[in-house]
């Protein structure tokens, strides 16, 4: 510990006067960013424990006996929360697991340099990344394949990403050809080796991409809002704009409240803990995703 | 006699490609029933007939007749669109948001990079890399939550100002709201592709130039601004490429009553004609005209990515 901190000292010490006063007014930019992020997300924690009607009249405070859980009670209480969670966990999964196979198996051939009909099928998934029918037409459609109010409204028409896919055919072709030669001799056919040599060695994309289609899953509200109307069926992030956005808590919330201004001061401050429960998932997963954020990015970024 | 010979062989080039072709298909039929089956049927099923969709627009859509059977209208709704006074609101609204949005958000993920880059301890850089991607896992609507109780009358911005303004009710503050939301919860994100391509830079290079005195600007041009060059144009090209396609969720959901005048963009006009006042054809043709303008945008500046970026293009 020691060491660290004497080596990190000097190579401060080792720069040049004038860099000292740049590397300073760096860090100092980088401390108030820093800052910015920090402070609004302790402010909603702390905000989430005090007692409403303090919280209301005198803001935060570290007067301990203003603290309460009542917050937290009510919203915890609330069926439709957690109706919301697992919804949300329902649809996530199912696209996530579709999506990554489906992705990872068109790749496949898109990588190989001698898959015939490639430049036909790649033109017919690049239009599509130009050119889109729009909201109405897709709505239409859906309501005519009826999968209006159903999971599949949510899951289905996004399972296929054009885009995931550049992203792992790049990477495939990464992969050094000398193992599908080696597989090859060895008598092994493109299932073999797909399944068995193949995605064994791309981990690293496969959870890139898992990452991205969850947390995209997990995170969106259109569809659900304009495909799903049973509350029953309703993601978490529809049940949360109820709550944060218009205001309009789960009845059940607030409704031993007597008059309607008490009612509306308890959805303004039900908005602090449904923040916080809301987030605690993605937020647990967050340091264990973390290996997977830079995967892809790069292969993503030229074209493959 | 050569002429029919000539002929006779070209035929027969274009019957042992297609046999070899054929060959090929049957030798590797997984690779096409299999691998690309899926994604092919989903993209021609959820892509391709909602684009044939569109023709939605250049009619009187009644749903109970269909595309066909309703009245076929031309171009009514693109000039009722174009001639209507809210036309230019909303056109102006979208573009000044992506348009500001992007020289703002454009640059501080650059900055962060090339901050982060001066971190001389690595661990450090790490707990502060942790901190500044978290923003990016919270959604549109928590996001827009956050900012709503941040921005209340009683809220923190305002008791840090010492005002009592109801910042989402004003029209003029909606586009500060939106693109100063977006670079708190997006910037530190998107620095990962510039922190990647600034760690290919080469270490020789950057001793070399600290060896030969080089101060911290001076490393930045001759070391660390090269490495980034073509990141930065690609991204900023692909950016410009997207300027119509302004998002919806996160305008939707930090729109209000009466901050309107800013926030109405074309992709909520969309939604509310279509979906909410059950104008199908109006809607398509707003969103056609939409589609429409980015299409010619994404092309053109993929024209010029082939340009900067030795004849290769973003797609």
């Amino acid at each position: 510990m020691e060491a660290t901190k004497t080596k990190k000292k000097s190579e401060f010490a080792r720069q040049p006067a004038g860099d000292k006063v740049l590397l300073v007014i760096c860090y100092a930019i980088l401390g108030l960013f820093m800052v910015a992020i920090i402070v609004p997300m302790i402010y909603i924690i702390l905000a989430s424990f005090v007692d409403p009607i303090t919280l209301q009249n005198q803001g935060l405070t570290f007067d301990f006996s203003k603290w309460t859980l009542t917050a937290y009670q009510r919203v915890m209480e609330n069926e439709q929360i957690w109706v919301g969670f697992g919804n949300a966990l329902l649809y996530s999964v199912t696209s996530t697991v579709l999506s990554v196979v489906i992705t990872l198996l068109a790749a496949y051939p898109m990588s190989r340099a001698d898959f015939k009909g490639k430049g036909l099928y790649n033109l017919i998934f690049m239009i599509t990344m130009f050119f889109g029918g729009g909201l109405i037409p897709t709505y239409l459609l859906i309501n005519n394949l009826h999968m209006m109010d159903t999971i599949w409204a949510i899951i289905v028409p996004p399972a296929f990403s054009v885009w995931n896919m550049i992203v792992a055919r790049t990477y495939y072709q990464g992969i050094p050809r000398d193992l599908e030669e080696a597989a090859e001799i060895d008598g092994a056919n493109e299932m073999t080796y797909f399944f068995q040599i193949l995605l064994p060695v791309c981990t690293p994309i496969i959870a890139t991409i898992a990452m991205w289609c969850f947390v995209g899953m997990w995170n969106s509200y259109f569809d659900a809002m304009i495909y799903l109307n049973s509350a029953s069926k309703q993601p978490l992030q529809l049940v949360l704009r109820s709550i944060l956005i218009q205001s309009q808590p789960e009845p059940g919330m607030v409704s031993d409240m007597q008059s309607v201004a008490e009612r509306a001061r308890l959805a303004e401050l039900l908005k602090y803990s449904t923040i916080i429960i809301s987030s605690l998932p993605l937020l647990i997963m967050y340091p264990f995703f973390q290996r997977y954020f830079g995967g892809g990015l790069m292969a993503g970024a030229v074209k493959g | 006699m050569s002429r029919p010979a000539a002929v006779a062989t070209k035929e027969k080039d274009v019957n042992s490609k297609l046999h070899y072709t054929l060959v090929y298909m049957r030798q590797h039929w997984q690779l096409y029933l299999l691998f690309m089956m899926p994604a092919l049927v989903l993209t021609i099923i959820f892509r391709y007939i909602p684009m044939g969709g569109v023709m939605i627009a250049f009619t009187d859509y009644n749903p109970f007749r269909g595309i066909f059977g309703s009245e076929w209208v031309g171009f009514k709704h693109f000039s009722r669109f174009l001639s209507s006074p809210d036309f230019l609101s909303y056109l102006t609204n979208t573009l000044k948001l992506s348009v500001y949005g992007l020289l703002w958000g454009f640059p501080a993920p650059i900055l962060l990079a090339f901050l982060l880059n001066r971190i001389l301890s690595s661990s450090i850089k790490q707990k502060i890399q942790l901190v500044l991607y978290m923003p990016n896992f919270i959604s549109v609507i928590v996001l827009c939550g956050i900012v709503r109780i941040m921005l209340a009358p009683t809220g923190m911005i305002n008791m840090l100002l010492g005002t009592d303004w109801n910042l989402m009710t004003m029209p003029q503050a909606f586009r500060t709201i939106y693109i100063a939301s977006g670079i708190w919860q997006g910037a530190g994100w998107g620095s990962i592709i510039y922190t990647a391509a600034l760690s290919n830079a080469s270490k020789e290079l950057k001793e070399a130039a600290v060896i030969d005195g080089a101060n911290i600007i001076q490393q930045i041009q001759v070391v660390e601004w090269p490495a980034i060059k073509d990141t930065v144009m690609i991204q900023f090209i692909m950016q410009v490429g997207n300027i119509m396609s302004v998002g919806f969720e996160k305008a939707y959901a930090l729109q209000t009553d009466l901050n309107m005048d800013a926030s109405e963009i074309i992709s909520t006009y969309v939604y509310k004609k279509g979906l909410i006042d059950g104008d199908y054809g109006f809607s398509t043709a707003v969103g056609l005209f939409n589609t429409v303008i980015n299409v010619i945008l994404l092309i053109s500046m993929n024209a010029l990515a082939k340009k900067v970026n030795d004849g290769k293009g973003i797609y």
